[in-house]
């Protein structure tokens, strides 16, 4: 059980590393916006990073789905 | 077709192959004045005005390697699909390096190479896309919100870290004495650890708790914050003072969950009162960007707020009045209906008073400028907005209510507990009393009213009402009174063609196409009433100021307006007194006649009903004059209206309102309802509003939809009962704790146990008021 005596310090320690990391990114503007980020992961805007041959033909539901919505 | 983006652009965006704008589109867009004045050639000017390094000098910064970096407000964002469109749109501009905009805060910050292109090329885009782009110069106020607001999210993040680690430590700590297998010395290093990791939840996180309390009890009020601050700080020393002592209990993990929790619903709150309305570009809605000045009889194009007393200015047809003045040559007609609700334009010729924000229609006019500035009238009514909103009654909250009670009667309980033990057996007597503080706790009482609120705002935000105050919630379940603004708020603000009757032998769809070719070329508000029906475009027309227009289509000569305009032989009377009509003539004889009006709101009608049946008296303040507002009240049976009254007169009835004992929600869009929306105990302002009516506004109506109201009223209504359960219970779960602790038979873990389940009750039944209305939403949005 004495291990705990090494283990607890060294949660406090990493405690204070996580507060410190958070502290640097709330001054670095990472917490600015907390909205948009949310709705980022959901853009389908990755379709050229994805390699040629396990990219799905699109090109038909797409043209489909472009006449949709303008209506 | 709901954003200003989509309108104009949803067939770029399908060619450019960015389609995917219309799945990340939220539904809840009020349509935008943009896009209707961003074509004017004098945008263009302006726009390149930005290129002036002297003007840029305020707002843009070089970012090395020739790269230049600006930050931009930019209006009519509404949702993540504008944010979307505008990243990937300005970023696949040639000379563009990075672009990102800000959800929150509306700010994009754009970095370009400067030889390969221009920020007013850039601004066009923006334009084009149906946004409009101001550089952004932050003033005090704003950077006073953004310290305010990084400050919470540190003290938020502290608490949270902190937290966790002290609840780990706590289970083991209860695991440890339930089992009776944990060794002192580890039991004691723990202790020591929890308070290392509660520390800073005490001392810095908790920060906003303890001001706020200061300041209560020097106004010798008791509010929850008091209580809050007692236990926070009480159970806190106690606790260090057992752990360097050796002896008795520690509450580090109630202390660091309790701040936890608070913070929260501290920053949503705080989040949303950001959101509604940024101070800092509430001024540019309303005035011009840069003016023609005549010096001689040269023109130039100068920043509006370089303009002085006795400038000569020229201001355009379609522009907007940049400074008040006189009219020194010129006849127009202008359009005040943003400061006066009078919703046709007012015809101005030399020697008549114009008004800075107001809109040139028809001819170019010439004025001498009188007031700028802090002077002008607008400023006038901005001032009157500050003056207002610091006068406004407080709301006494049922919480804080409560909370006065509840702590004198726990602290005097305290006292008599202390002294009582401190005579039969001092050893325990300082045990015992803080056991009686920490169990009567004000956790489920102070969570009673946030976590209801915190669960009716969320919902609301969803079904299209923004709360941005904490007291909207309480005022709307109390109130009796309903007041609306009219031009704008009850009707669309905006001239349609209600009628066409035809008097010759030509049907009214032949009439309204003649009609529509001759107003095509016009920027009158009767003309944008036609602009549907256009099929084509007359020739020669001629603009015949305040009597109508003439002009040839297809060879015949017609003329449109008033009918000793139109038919001057023998000008036919009105078909109907009321109204104002149109009458199409050519040059033998009359052919027929256009009534048009302000619509109203196809919803309003309905959403009287509803808050009539729910008991609201609804009143009309308008500040037109004409015969429309008797009308648009008989239409949907409003009986107290008060017509033609200016912006202090506005404040002035809703405070005579108030005297007389109604509880009076305030609805209104224009600049000539600010005061009275921020001087109202409670204010809602419609989607289509100014930013600075928004930001004055306790609540938004996002969805710009009347019916809402009643809904919202509903919510409150039901929010008010679920906290007076809440408030019910945590006073009979302290009621039987309290008599227990005093008399000693709580163990500390019990205390805890009984805390948090107290807790989670009022969290749990707080969360009905999510649960509860959901399928109904679901169903609305559906069917939108």
């Amino acid at each position: 059980m004495d291990i705990v005596i090494l283990l607890i310090p060294i949660a406090i320690i990493l405690a204070g590393l996580a507060i410190w990391a958070f502290f640097w990114s709330v001054n670095n503007g990472q917490f600015d916006d907390l909205e948009s980020p949310a709705h980022r992961i959901l853009y389908d805007d990755d379709e050229d990073l994805i390699p040629e041959d396990a990219r799905l033909d699109s090109a038909k539901d797409k043209t489909d789905r472009s006449d949709q919505e303008k209506n | 077709m709901c954003c200003p983006g989509c309108q104009a652009v949803a067939q770029a965006i399908v060619d450019g192959g960015l389609d995917n704008f219309y799945r990340h589109r939220d539904s809840q867009n009020a349509d935008s004045e943009l896009i209707r004045t961003n074509s004017s050639t004098r945008r263009k000017q302006e726009l390149e005005f930005y290129d002036n390094p002297d003007i840029q000098a305020s707002f843009v910064h070089d970012a090395g390697e020739g790269q230049r970096e600006a930050l931009l407000v930019i209006e009519g964002i509404t949702c993540a699909a504008c944010v979307w469109l505008l990243e990937k749109h300005l970023g696949a501009q040639p000379g563009v390096s990075t672009v990102n905009v800000n959800m929150t805060t509306h700010r994009a910050r754009i970095r370009w190479r400067n030889e390969e292109t221009r920020l007013s090329k850039l601004l066009a885009e923006i334009d084009r896309l149906g946004y409009q782009g101001h550089p952004y110069q932050p003033n005090r106020e704003e950077q006073m919100l953004e310290r305010e607001r990084k400050q919470a999210v540190r003290r938020l993040g502290v608490a949270g870290v902190c937290m966790a680690q002290t609840m780990m430590l706590a289970a083991a700590l209860y695991a440890g004495e339930l089992s009776l297998s944990m060794d002192a010395h580890i039991v004691t290093l723990m202790n020591w650890a929890s308070m290392v990791l509660a520390t800073p939840v005490a001392l810095y996180s908790s920060i906003p708790f303890y001001k706020a309390a200061w300041r209560d009890l020097q106004t010798r009020s008791l509010s929850m914050d008091v209580p809050v601050s007692l236990a926070i700080l009480l159970a806190y020393l106690a606790s260090a003072w057992s752990t360097i002592s050796g002896s008795g209990d520690v509450y580090f993990e109630s202390v660091t969950m309790f701040a936890f929790f608070l913070l929260v619903g501290r920053f949503l709150e705080m989040s949303a009162r950001h959101r509604t309305g940024r101070a800092g570009n509430a001024l540019l809605d309303l005035l011009p960007t840069s003016a023609i000045r005549l010096d001689g009889d040269r023109e130039v194009l100068v920043p509006a707020t370089q303009l002085r007393r006795g400038d000569r200015v020229l201001i355009k047809s379609g522009h907007t009045i940049p400074a008040d003045g006189l009219v020194i040559e010129g006849h127009s007609s202008v359009d005040e209906s943003a400061l006066t609700g009078e919703y046709l334009p007012q015809s101005r010729s030399p020697g008549d008073q114009v008004i800075g924000g107001t809109l040139n229609i028809e001819h170019p006019l010439q004025i001498e400028v009188t007031e700028t500035g802090s002077e002008s009238r607008l400023s006038a009514i901005v001032r009157m907005l500050d003056r207002a909103q610091a006068e406004k009654p407080t709301v006494a909250r049922i919480a804080d209510q409560v909370a006065s009670r509840f702590v004198a009667a726990t602290l005097l309980t305290a006292a008599a507990v202390a002294l009582f033990w401190y005579f039969h057996d001092p050893d325990r007597a300082f045990w015992i009393t803080l056991s009686v503080l920490v169990v009567t706790c004000p956790c489920a009482l102070s969570l009673a009213t946030p976590t209801a609120l915190t669960a009716a705002t969320g919902t609301l935000r969803q079904r299209g009402m923004l709360i941005s105050r904490g007291h909207v919630l309480e005022s709307f379940a109390s109130a009796t009174h309903i007041v609306f603004d009219k031009t704008g708020t009850l009707t669309e603000g905006n001239l349609n063609i209600e009628e066409v009757r035809s008097i010759s032998t030509l049907d009214s769809q032949s009439l309204l196409s003649i009609a529509a070719a001759l107003e095509s070329r016009s920027e009158h508000p009767i003309a944008r009433a036609f602009r549907t029906h256009m099929a084509g475009a007359a020739s020669d027309v001629q603009v015949h100021m305040g009597q109508g227009l003439s002009g040839r289509v297809d060879d015949t000569f017609y003329r449109i307006g008033r009918p000793e305009f139109a038919f001057p032989e023998a000008p036919p009377p009105q078909p109907e007194q009321k109204g104002l009509w149109l009458l199409l003539a050519d040059s033998e004889r009359p052919l027929g006649w256009f009534r048009l009006d302000d619509q109203i709101r196809s919803e309003a009608a309905q959403a009287l009903q509803e808050l009539q049946s729910l008991g609201l008296t609804p009143v009309m303040l308008t500040g037109d004059a004409s015969d429309a507002a008797q009308k648009v009240a008989s239409t949907l049976g409003i009986k107290q209206v008060f017509s033609g009254v200016s912006p202090e007169q506005k404040l002035e009835h809703l405070n005579r309102l108030s005297q007389q004992g109604a509880q009076i929600i305030m609805v209104g869009d224009g600049i000539n309802d600010i005061p009275a929306l921020a001087g109202a105990r409670t204010s809602v302002a419609m989607a289509s509003a100014t930013d600075l009516a928004k930001t004055s506004a306790d609540a938004v109506l996002i969805a710009n939809d009347l019916l809402r109201l009643a809904d919202s009223v509903r919510m409150a209504r039901k929010t008010r009962t679920i906290i007076r359960e809440n408030l019910s219970w945590a006073l009979v779960y302290n009621l039987l704790a309290l008599p227990a602790a005093a008399a000693g038979l709580v163990a500390p873990y019990w205390a805890a146990i009984g805390m948090s389940f107290s807790s989670l009750v009022v969290v749990g039944n707080a969360m009905r008021l999510s649960r509860r209305n959901r399928p109904a939403a679901q169903s609305q949005e559906s069917t939108e």
